[in-house]
């Protein structure tokens, strides 16, 4: 009967969590509109979100790119289709890699920073102080961080991509020697701008609508003390990561699976 | 850092995310090479379409000049009718023949037309008639042990 009683009572805790969590986002995605005409505000935000992100971004998608060039050389070499090399970085970037990696760093580099800045407001009182003083502080400090993660993850998993594109290029092409024609123009005759390129745009724009609400509420509810910080920053990125992983599964099967 | 700066830095990034987006459809993707430009529409029936896809490529002397649109089974005829987007810019005689073609030993399948000797060209929505199927693996092999065999039977005859 005790155990009964102690599933039934972590169930509604888990209710109740997943419910707070959905107003929370209602909230926010209510106060946007509201944000958008208080646009500097956001223009700050993307800086810190998007710009400072830039760096990690490009550096593991060249990375990404050379190793897959690499490792994807050695095993088409076997069955002479080098030329392909070019197809399957591509795809395996813009529909998989780029969205995903650039996500899981994007909830390590901006995440965490976000829950932090957040928890710390919450906990030197600046969002109680914001909310006397009649601020909606969802309004005035979380929508446009949302906004502007939003915004900047797209913009991120994009360059993610290109850069790893480039990277294959110069590990395969200018390195190895596969033939430079034949690396482009396979790419471009399998890979389509809309069922590809745009799905992992559609992908990356709803990772960045995962990993910045995450932070967000992790930042906003999290217990004001430094212990609650640190543990609010450490869910922010597992959280996060393990939602990107899944819903990557989720979107991979809806998008890709027919045809 | 001063507002005019950091604004200076979001509008260099996003310029930057537009242009690997640019990059990405135009050299690493199709929009530049087939798709956007209007093309006609034509359609052949094949007893067999073999792994031809819709997307797969229409070649004209190894050039391609369009793309399959859709492939369809014709509910009386049993036949597949695929229906194929042509490049406007060329135009083909109204007795050219289509085949299922492969490129390469394990490459994808294709649609290869040869151009026919008729004065008039073909029109939007008209019928490529002549056409010629996919080559199954399967059947070339079922053919192939067959006229063995023939051979065989009618080589064991003589010995006799």
């Amino acid at each position: 009967m005790n155990l009964v009683s102690t599933l039934g009572a972590r169930t509604l805790e888990v209710l109740r969590s997943l419910g707070h969590a959905a107003f929370f986002f209602i909230d926010l995605l209510r106060a946007t509109p509201a944000a958008m005409r208080r646009f500097n505000l956001v223009v700050v935000q993307i800086h810190a979100i998007g710009n400072l992100s830039l760096v990690i971004i490009l550096a593991s998608g060249m990375a990404v790119g050379f190793v897959l060039a690499l490792q994807m050389y050695y095993a088409l070499v076997t069955y002479g289709a080098t030329e392909s090399l070019g197809l399957i970085v591509n795809l395996s970037l813009v529909r998989e890699l780029g969205p995903v990696v650039a996500a899981l760093l994007f909830a390590g580099r901006a995440g965490t920073s976000l829950t932090a800045e957040i928890g710390l407001m919450k906990a030197g009182e600046q969002i109680a102080a914001m909310e006397m003083m009649a601020i909606d502080p969802k309004s005035r400090v979380l929508a446009p961080r949302f906004i502007g993660g939003v915004v900047s993850m797209p913009l991120l998993a994009i360059l993610f991509s290109a850069i790893g594109i480039l990277g294959a290029y110069v590990v395969a092409v200018l390195l190895i020697g596969v033939d430079e024609g034949n690396f482009w123009s396979i790419m471009q005759a399998r890979v389509d701008v809309w069922r590809d390129v745009g799905n992992g745009v559609v992908k990356s724009i709803v990772f960045g609508v995962i990993c910045t609400a995450v932070a967000l509420y992790q930042g906003y509810e999290t217990q004001a003390t430094p212990e609650g910080v640190a543990y609010a920053t450490t869910r922010t990125v597992v959280i996060s990561s393990l939602s990107v992983l899944g819903m990557d599964f989720v979107l991979t099967a809806l998008m890709f699976s027919t045809g | 850092m001063t507002k005019r700066g950091i604004e200076t830095l979001v509008g260099l990034f996003v310029l930057l995310g537009m242009a690997g987006l640019v990059f990405l459809s135009l050299k690493a993707a199709n929009l530049g090479s087939f798709g956007n430009r209007d093309g006609y529409v034509v359609t052949a029936r094949f007893d067999n379409i073999g792994g031809l896809k819709p997307r797969s490529p229409v070649r004209s002397a190894g050039v391609t000049v369009g793309r399959v649109t859709s492939i369809v089974l014709d509910g009386k005829t049993f036949q597949g009718v695929v229906t194929m987007e042509l490049d406007r810019s060329v135009q083909f005689p109204r007795d050219s023949s289509a085949k299922i073609l492969t490129s390469g030993l394990l490459g994808d399948q294709y649609v290869g037309i040869e151009p026919g000797g008729d004065e008039k060209n073909l029109a939007a929505g008209e019928v490529i008639t002549q056409t010629q199927s996919a080559v199954v693996l399967e059947n070339l092999i079922g053919q192939f042990l067959f006229s063995k065999a023939a051979e065989g039977g009618s080589g064991g005859g003589a010995g006799k």
